[in-house]
């Protein structure tokens, strides 16, 4: 699963521009016998034959999008103005490596030297929309040749292990959800089951919203990336869930109350299989499971999330073990008839 | 219909853990129903067959109250919460809270908060235990609580309670199924999920009902003293039909009906128009093709505080308009 996580976080796809990364998916599940079809909006669902059938539809889903940047105008200068496709904490955008998708043009987020700045800009962090990217190109003319209003661009793939088997990349909220899913596709299933890798989540869960009216699933697991806490400043109360401590069990967000019987079965399954795992214990937060919850005429849903530090930054921080945990997890419940 | 509210009103019911009151609901309409099911969020569906099966009416009443989620449980042994749905923390604290496993603690603020600081963010569960430990062993994280059932008769036809909002509606909608002549139109009673989190349980059953009308049954804010917010309703002056929220403008079509029903049967009715909050009745209106949707409102004084207050006769309007409107149809 790490060669399948290291290739599709170094791939460039922002919501709305995810062909290259369902492209990849097509070609490393083109050979496990699966069936699969692309919709009007960019979703990939895969259906794939297990030993059994069941009278549930049970659909696990993963989205292929990250968060990034799109160009609103560029300046005589051949600055390019933009703002982010997608929840993007400005202070971690001032400085950054970009790359463009398609064209892969290189680029920085421009910013001011200290040695420049007033005393009252000092320390701050100006809006994204004050910000702009840097191509290297010394008028508009120029720039056009490479870039237009519209393109969009993602922080520079930099997908790296280190420390005591972490991983530090960009998309890793949730690609790695994606190659989990892979994995489980190319292996072998007890039960028929659905499989949605999906567009658009981090502007709204767009793709989930169609998907979830076309399938009508009755039961939903979504695999995600969720943030942790375990971090400085961050007391121990609110911390949400920590990296390294295993799977994260969601019992309710900002966005869904999880169904109480899935998530016992998910707890006793963990149990049984001797996976670790542990409760979100925050509030915070949303994914595509809410969305499936109430779509057409419901389904219940679970969200099963590998904890991310640094989440929506060019360096998101998650356990190897945690992942792998949640793929276990997410394997293991699917082995189930949910009757 | 009062001892439907007190069996209602006391079950644990918080939203995203309806399961006791749905499983009560559907208990009591299993007899007068054509057919009952609990749908993938927990929405109870009843169905009772009309005259005219061409139209379909749905009403709903939610059954979820707003409520606290356990988050953290401290070395002291005391439990951190987090608000599940709009809670008001000036009047939740100091009251005692009651854990679906019939644990039972005291809703606390933590020390030394001004009174004008109480926050949802500073409110803790005491529930007697010294330490994590002994707490663990009757609340876990994730685990709800609500406040307290709590029934007082104030005078003759004045009661206060915690969660009127929504329970006094569902028995409101149970008794008239019970008690209603065959209705007008294929009629469904539905008990929603979740709506104190954003009207998420009427979303999937609109969906699945797909109504021509359309009835919410929900509490509106009646004045007490001083009244800031220029409220219209009053409590005792009957009935009262929304015209609009900050979620819906209704079908002028159910207003206009359900005031000539009101006129010829004597029901005492009022309108309302509130300007903040919403109700399941938006969910009905605009699911699939979308359909003619307007509520009933009971006037109710200190809406999300533990002494909720109604009155009688506003209950027994409600209670008839609603028969009414279901028994005569829309057109």
């Amino acid at each position: 699963m790490k060669d399948l996580i290291k290739k599709y976080c170094n791939l460039l796809g922002p919501s709305g521009m995810e062909d290259s990364v369902r492209e990849a998916i097509i070609e490393d599940i083109k050979d496990s016998g699966a069936e699969y079809q692309t919709d009007a909006i960019g979703n990939l669902i895969v259906f794939k034959k297990g030993k059994k059938r069941r009278n549930k539809k049970v659909l696990l889903s993963a989205h292929m999008d990250e968060v990034g940047f799109m160009v609103k105008y560029i300046d005589e200068e051949g600055y390019a103005w933009f703002d982010s496709v997608g929840g993007v904490d400005r202070r971690v955008v001032s400085g950054r490596r970009l790359v463009f998708c398609e064209s892969n043009i290189p680029a920085v987020v421009a910013s001011k030297a200290i040695h420049m700045q007033t005393l009252e800009e000092r320390g701050k962090c100006e809006p994204i929309s004050e910000m702009h990217i840097d191509i290297g190109a010394t008028s508009r003319e120029e720039a056009k040749k490479y870039i237009n209003i519209g393109d969009c661009a993602v922080f520079e793939p930099n997908y790296e292990e280190f420390g005591d088997g972490l991983v530090r990349s960009k998309a890793l909220d949730d690609r790695f959800g994606c190659a989990a899913l892979v994995k489980m596709i190319n292996g072998e299933l007890e039960y028929d089951t659905y499989f949605a890798f999906n567009t658009c989540e981090e502007v709204g869960c767009d793709g989930a919203k169609e998907v979830a009216h076309n399938l009508r699933p009755d039961v939903v697991i979504a695999l995600e990336a969720t943030t942790a806490g375990d971090i400085l400043g961050v007391s121990k109360s609110k911390c949400a869930c920590s990296v390294g401590e295993g799977a994260v069990l969601s019992i309710m967000d900002r966005s869904t109350i999880y169904d109480q019987t899935l998530l016992e079965l998910a707890v006793e399954t963990a149990k049984e299989k001797n996976i670790k795992w542990q409760y979100k214990n925050v509030v915070a937060g949303g994914n595509e499971a809410g969305v499936y919850q109430r779509a057409a005429s419901g389904a219940r849903v679970l969200a099963i999330s590998a904890p991310a530090r640094y989440i929506h930054s060019a360096s998101n921080v998650l356990a190897m073990s945690d992942m792998e945990a949640v793929y276990q997890l997410a394997a293991a419940i699917n082995e189930r008839s949910f009757e | 219909m009062i001892n439907l509210v007190k069996k209602y009103q006391n079950a644990f019911s918080v939203s995203g853990y309806e399961t006791q009151l749905a499983e009560i609901i559907s208990q009591d309409l299993k007899d007068v129903c054509d057919e009952i099911s609990i749908d993938p969020v927990g929405n109870v569906i009843a169905y009772k067959k009309g005259k005219d099966s061409s139209k379909k009416l749905m009403i709903a009443s939610h059954m979820d109250e707003i409520g606290f989620i356990v988050t953290n449980i401290e070395e002291s042994g005391m439990i951190r919460v987090a608000p599940i749905g709009g809670i008001n923390p000036v009047a939740s604290c100091y009251n005692e809270v009651r854990f679906k496993n019939g644990t039972v603690g005291l809703l606390v603020v933590e020390d030394g908060t001004k009174l004008s600081e109480v926050a949802n963010n500073k409110l803790f569960v005491d529930i007697g235990a010294s330490n994590a430990s002994k707490a663990k062993r009757k609340v876990k994280i994730g685990d709800v609580c609500a406040v307290s059932p709590y029934f007082k008769k104030l005078s003759p036809k004045r009661y206060a309670s915690k969660a009127f909002d929504d329970r006094v509606c569902c028995a409101i909608s149970a008794y008239s199924a019970l008690n209603c002549k065959t209705p007008a139109y294929d009629t469904y009673f539905v008990f929603t999920v979740q709506e104190e989190v954003g009207c998420r349980g009427a979303k999937p059953s609109s969906f699945t009902v797909m109504p021509d009308y359309s009835i919410a049954l929900d509490v509106t804010p009646a004045p007490a003293c001083g009244n800031p917010n220029h409220l219209t309703v009053k409590l005792g002056e009957g009935a009262a039909i929304k015209i609009k929220d900050s979620s819906v403008i209704c079908s002028r079509k159910l207003v206009d009906r359900l005031t000539d029903l009101a006129e010829e049967n004597n029901i005492k009715y009022q309108y309302e128009v509130l300007l903040a909050g919403g109700t399941d009745t938006s969910a009905m209106q605009i699911a699939g093709s979308g359909s003619h949707a307007c509520c009933i409102s009971l006037p109710t004084r200190y809406v999300h505080t533990p002494v909720e207050t109604i009155d009688a006769d506003d209950l027994k309007a409600c209670t008839d308009l609603l028969i009414a409107l279901i028994e005569n149809g829309a057109e």
